[in-house]
C-alpha cells in the first residue's frame, strides 16, 4: 500500500501518450454522457411541471374574467296599468304581468329611435333573458313599489358581456350583435349605465341554461351534503377497519385477503364503483336516482380503502412502548386502542380522511352512473332531493355551445381547485403541526 | 313516525339504557365500585348495547324491504287484468301508483284500478309504518330489560362490550371484501343476461360495436351490433400513447429526484408531481377537449395530416401527464430503497453517476418500476372523464393516433347515462364492458401489487 502512495508517478508499461489521450477521450464522452442524462431528468421534470403550470395558468386566463360581469342600469317605471289594471293587489295577477313589455318600454324610452320591430327585439337582446323574471320577482316582494319609477341593475346577455372583455369581436360569427345593437352599447357606455361589477350570480345561483345567471351554488351545496354522507360513512368504518386489521386481527390467511383486497380496491377504477352503485343501490334497494345520499354512499365505498391505508400507517407510527406499558398497568386491548392508540394515531387518520375526501369532491364518473347528471335549477333540499355535485356541473358546463360557458366552466373549476387546495393544505397543516418523532 | 324520529327515540330508549345500566350495576353493588367485576360504566354500555343494536339492525332491516314488500303485496291484490302478467308492464304499473301516491306527475290516465292501487299502497305503507314503531320500540324495551335484569357485580360486562366491539370492528373490515364481492356479483349478474341476448364470443371477438338498437327495420346507424374489439383497440391506443408520455418523463423524473436532486430540492418537486394527481380529471378532460386537441388539429393540419377534432393523441397525452405522478412517485421510492452500498460499490469502480444508475440501480429497481407502470397502465385503462371529454364516440377500429376512437370507459359512462330500463342488451352491454374492465384492472393491480410488495421486502 504505502510503495503504491509513495509512486503515484509509476505508470502501466503500455502507457503511451496515446493511451493517455485515448482515456481522455473516453473520459470526456463518458462526461458528456452523464450531463445529456442529468439534463433529461432535469427536463423530465421541467416538461411535468410545464404541463401543470399551463393547465392552471389557461383555467385562469380563461376564468378569471367570468368573476367579473356586465350589468346595465335602467329606470323602469312599473306602470300599473300594465301589472295590476284593476289595483287588485293579488300576487296571482301581478305575477302574471307582461314584464318583458316594461323592460322593453324602459329601454325604448332610452332609444327613441328603436321604431321597427327588429330594433326592438335588438333591444331586448342586450339584457339577460332572466331580467324579466328578476324584476318580476322585485315586484311581487314588494308590491308597493307599483307605479314608480325605479333603477334597477339587470345583467346583460352574455354576448354583450363577451363583447365588452373584447373576448368576441363584431365580426364573429359567434357574436350576434348587429350594428344597431353595437351603436346602442356605445351610447350606453359613454352615459355609464353599462358597468362591470363582480359576478355574484356565479355564487348566488343555481344551473341555468342562460351563461349570464348561471351559477354554481346548487353544486356547491349538492358536493357539501354528498361529501357529509361520505365522511360520516367512511370515516367511522375505515377507522374502525383500521384499528381491526392493526391491533386485534390475527395474522392469517383471512386477513392476508382482507388486506389484497383493500390494496387492490384502492386501485379499482372508479367507474366500475358507479355501476355498483347503479346495480345495488338504484335497483336493488330502490334508493332515488340523482340524490347525494346515494352519491355519497358510493364515494363512500371509494374513499373507504384510502382511509384504512392511511389509518393503518398512522397506527403503525404509534411505537410499541406506548401499548405495552398500558398493557402492563393492566389495561384491556380495547381500553388500549381507545385511550392511546386512537387519540394518538387521530391526527394521520383525519390527514389520510381529508386526503379522501379531497379524493371524492374530484370524482365524476361514478356519480354519472348513479344519475347525478340531471338538470337541477334548485338547491338541494336534503340527502334524498335531485342534486348535482362541482365537478359534475364543470362536465355539463364544458358540454355547453355557448361560448360564454367556457369561462364560466374554468371559473368554476378554479373554484374547484380552490376548495381541494382548501383541504390540502389543512391536510398538511394537521400533519405538521401533530407530527410527532418518537 | 317518521324514522329520523324513530331512531331518535332508541337513541333516547339506549341512553337510557346506559344510565340504567351503570346505576343498577352500582346500586347491586351497594354503591361501591369495588367488587365490580367490571368499572360501572361497562355495565351501562352493556344494557346500552343490548338496547340499541337489536332495534337498530330491526329497523334497518325493515327499512330496506319494506317497499318491495308492499309493492308485491298492491300487485298481488290486482285484479288480474290490471297489469298484465308481463313483468316489465307490472313495473311501469307500480311507478305510477308510487307516483300517484306520492302526488307526483303520473304517465297515464288515473283510472279506477291504479287509484284504487295507489290508495291500497298509501294504506298498506302507512300500516307498516306504525307496525314498524311497534316493533322496533318493542325490541329496543325488551333488550333493556333482559340486560338490566342480567346486571349483578359478578356479570362479565365488560368482556361482553369488548367483545361486542371487537366483533364491529370486524364487520367494518369485512365491508372491503363485500365491496369486491358486491362489485363482482352485480357485474357478473347483468352481464350474463347479457350473455343470454349477444353470445359472449360476439362481444369479445366482434369487429362492429353500434349499440343503438333499431326500433323500426329500416333505420340507419342502428344495427345493434356489440363487437367490443373497436372499443378494447381505441383503449389500448389510448393507453399505449399515454404511456409513451407517462414512462419515459415519470421514469426520468423519478432518477432525478432520487439521484441527483438534493433532498430540500426533491422534498419540494415531489409534492408538486403529486399535485398532477389530485387535480380532479374533469378539468383534465376539459383542458383536453378545449386547449390540447385544437393545438394536436393544428399542429396536424401544418404538417398536411387529417386529424379529427377528437384526437386520440390529445386525450392520450394529457391523460399521460395525470399519470405520471403514478410512475414517478412509486419509482422514486423504490430507487432511494436501494442501499447505498451499492451506490458505493460502483462508484468505488470509477463508474460515473449516469453510468451507475444505468447499470446498478436501475436493474435493482426494475421489479419495482414494473410494479410502478403496471399500476399507471391499470389507472389509465379505467380513467374515464378525460376520454368521455376528449376522445369522442365513435367506435373506429384504427391504430391511428390522429383519429377518433372510443374506449371501454366511454361506452360505459355514456350508454348508462340518464334513465333507462335494465333490460335492452344496450344497457346490459354496459355491465358486460364494466365486468372485463374490472378484471383486466384486477390482474394487473394484483400483479403489480405483489411485484412492489415483493421488491420492498427484500432489502428491508
Amino acid at each position: 500500500m504505502t510503495d503504491i502512495a509513495e509512486k503515484p508517478d509509476v505508470a502501466p508499461p503500455l502507457a503511451s501518450a496515446a493511451r493517455r489521450a485515448q482515456v481522455a477521450r473516453r473520459l470526456k464522452k463518458r462526461y458528456a454522457a452523464e450531463a445529456r442524462f442529468r439534463f433529461l431528468g432535469l427536463l423530465a421534470v421541467s416538461v411535468a411541471i410545464a404541463f401543470l403550470v399551463l393547465l392552471v395558468g389557461t383555467q385562469l386566463i380563461q376564468g378569471v374574467p367570468a368573476f367579473l360581469a356586465s350589468k346595465l342600469e335602467i329606470s323602469v317605471t312599473l306602470d300599473p296599468a300594465k301589472i295590476d289594471p284593476d289595483g287588485t293587489g293579488d300576487p296571482k295577477v301581478i305575477g302574471d304581468a307582461n314584464y318583458r313589455d316594461l323592460l322593453l318600454s324602459a329601454l325604448q324610452t332610452r332609444f327613441p329611435e328603436a321604431q321597427d320591430r327588429r330594433q326592438r327585439r335588438d333591444l331586448l337582446g342586450l339584457v339577460s333573458t332572466n331580467a324579466t323574471y328578476d324584476l318580476r320577482d322585485m315586484v311581487l316582494a314588494e308590491p308597493a313599489l307599483i307605479g314608480q319609477t325605479v333603477t334597477i341593475s339587470v345583467y346583460t346577455d352574455d354576448v354583450v358581456d363577451l363583447y365588452r372583455k373584447g373576448k368576441i369581436e363584431v365580426g364573429d360569427p359567434d357574436a350576434k350583435l348587429s350594428d344597431f345593437q353595437v351603436q346602442a352599447l356605445a351610447q350606453l357606455e359613454a352615459d355609464g349605465a353599462l358597468y362591470t361589477t363582480f359576478n355574484s350570480a356565479l355564487f348566488v345561483n343555481s344551473a341555468s341554461r342562460e351563461p349570464e345567471s348561471a351559477g354554481l351554488l346548487g353544486a356547491v351545496v349538492g358536493s357539501l351534503l354528498t361529501l357529509v354522507v361520505t365522511l360520516g360513512i367512511a370515516f367511522p368504518l375505515g377507522v374502525a377497519a383500521a384499528v381491526y386489521l392493526e391491533e386485534f386481527a390475527p395474522k392469517n390467511r383471512w386477513t392476508d385477503l382482507i388486506e389484497v383486497n383493500i390494496n387492490n380496491l384502492a386501485a379499482v377504477p372508479s367507474i366500475v364503483f358507479g355501476l355498483l352503485g347503479l346495480a345495488l343501490f338504484l335497483n336493488l334497494f330502490g334508493m332515488p336516482r340523482s340524490a347525494p345520499l346515494v352519491g355519497g354512499l358510493v364515494l363512500s365505498l371509494q374513499a373507504l380503502p384510502i382511509i384504512i391505508i392511511a389509518g393503518r400507517a398512522a397506527i403503525k407510527a404509534v411505537p410499541p412502548s406506548i401499548r405495552e406499558a398500558a398493557l402492563g398497568m393492566g389495561a384491556s386491548r380495547i381500553q388500549t386502542v381507545s385511550h392511546h392508540i386512537l387519540p394518538l394515531s387521530m391526527p394521520g387518520m383525519l390527514t389520510g380522511a381529508i386526503l379522501g375526501m379531497a379524493h371524492a369532491l374530484g370524482e365524476t364518473a361514478p356519480l354519472l352512473m348513479i344519475g347525478m347528471v340531471a338538470f337541477v335549477a334548485d338547491v338541494p333540499a336534503g340527502f334524498t332531493s335531485p342534486a348535482t355535485v362541482l365537478p359534475v356541473q364543470i362536465y355539463l358546463w364544458a358540454d355547453f355551445p355557448e361560448r360564454a360557458f367556457v369561462d364560466r366552466t374554468s371559473a368554476a373549476i378554479l373554484t374547484l381547485l380552490v376548495f381541494l387546495l382548501l383541504m390540502n393544505a389543512t391536510a398538511i397543516y394537521l400533519r405538521k403541526k401533530f407530527e410527532r418523532k418518537w | 313516525m317518521s324514522s329520523p324520529l324513530l331512531i331518535l327515540v332508541i337513541l333516547g330508549l339506549t341512553l337510557v339504557g346506559f344510565w340504567l345500566g351503570r346505576s343498577g350495576a352500582l346500586r347491586a353493588n351497594g354503591g361501591k365500585t369495588r367488587g365490580l367485576h367490571s368499572l360501572p360504566g361497562y355495565y351501562g354500555y352493556y344494557v346500552a348495547l343490548w338496547c340499541g343494536v337489536p332495534a337498530l339492525l330491526i329497523a334497518a332491516a325493515w327499512m330496506v324491504s319494506q317497499d318491495a314488500l308492499v309493492s308485491n303485496l298492491v300487485l298481488a291484490a290486482l285484479p288480474a287484468d290490471a297489469a298484465g302478467g308481463d313483468p316489465a308492464r307490472m313495473t311501469l304499473f307500480m311507478t305510477d301508483v308510487r307516483n300517484l301516491a306520492e302526488g307526483n306527475i303520473v304517465s297515464r290516465v288515473v283510472d279506477p284500478a291504479l287509484q284504487a292501487a295507489a290508495d291500497h299502497y298509501v294504506s298498506l305503507h302507512q300500516m307498516a309504518s306504525y307496525a314498524l314503531t311497534a316493533v322496533v320500540v318493542a325490541a329496543a324495551v325488551a333488550g333493556l330489560t333482559y340486560a338490566r335484569r342480567r346486571i349483578v357485580p359478578t356479570l362479565r360486562a365488560r368482556n361482553a362490550v369488548e367483545t361486542a366491539v371487537t366483533g364491529a370492528l370486524m364487520v367494518a373490515s369485512i365491508l372491503a371484501v363485500l365491496t369486491t364481492v358486491g362489485i363482482i356479483l352485480s357485474l357478473l349478474f347483468e352481464s350474463l343476461r347479457f350473455f343470454h341476448q349477444v353470445p359472449l364470443t360476439d362481444f369479445l371477438f366482434g369487429l362492429h360495436w353500434s349499440p343503438q338498437t333499431a326500433l323500426r327495420a329500416d333505420q340507419a346507424g342502428s344495427s345493434g351490433s356489440f363487437g367490443a374489439v373497436p372499443l378494447f383497440a381505441g383503449t389500448l391506443l389510448i393507453t399505449s400513447i399515454a404511456m409513451a408520455v407517462a414512462a419515459p418523463i415519470g421514469l426520468m423524473s423519478a432518477i432525478y429526484m432520487s439521484e441527483y436532486a438534493g433532498r430540500r430540492t426533491r422534498g419540494f418537486l415531489k409534492p408538486i408531481l403529486e399535485i398532477l394527481a389530485g387535480i380532479p380529471t374533469v378539468v383534465y378532460g376539459f383542458f383536453a377537449a378545449l386547449t390540447i386537441a385544437p393545438f394536436v388539429r393544428e399542429m396536424g393540419e401544418a404538417l398536411g395530416l387529417t386529424v379529427a377534432s377528437e384526437s386520440a393523441l390529445a386525450a392520450g397525452v394529457v391523460m399521460g401527464i395525470m399519470i405520471v405522478p403514478f410512475v414517478s412517485s412509486l419509482s422514486d421510492d423504490v430507487m432511494t430503497a436501494v442501499p447505498q452500498a451499492m451506490r458505493d460499490g460502483s462508484f468505488g469502480l470509477g463508474a460515473t453517476k449516469s453510468e451507475t444508475i444505468k447499470k446498478v440501480i436501475f436493474p435493482a429497481a426494475l421489479p419495482g418500476i414494473v410494479g410502478a407502470l403496471l399500476l399507471a397502465v391499470s389507472r389509465a385503462i379505467g380513467e374515464t372523464m378525460i376520454v368521455v371529454m376528449a376522445a369522442g364516440l365513435a367506435a373506429n377500429l384504427t391504430a391511428n393516433p390522429f383519429s377518433a376512437v372510443t374506449t371501454v370507459t366511454v361506452q360505459v359512462a355514456t350508454l348508462l347515462v340518464g334513465d333507462q330500463e335494465f333490460d335492452s342488451p344496450k344497457t346490459l352491454a354496459t355491465f358486460a364492458l364494466g365486468l372485463v374492465l374490472f378484471m383486466v384492472t384486477l390482474c394487473l393491480n394484483i400483479v403489480a401489487l405483489r411485484i412492489v410488495r415483493r421488491y420492498r421486502e427484500q432489502y428491508e
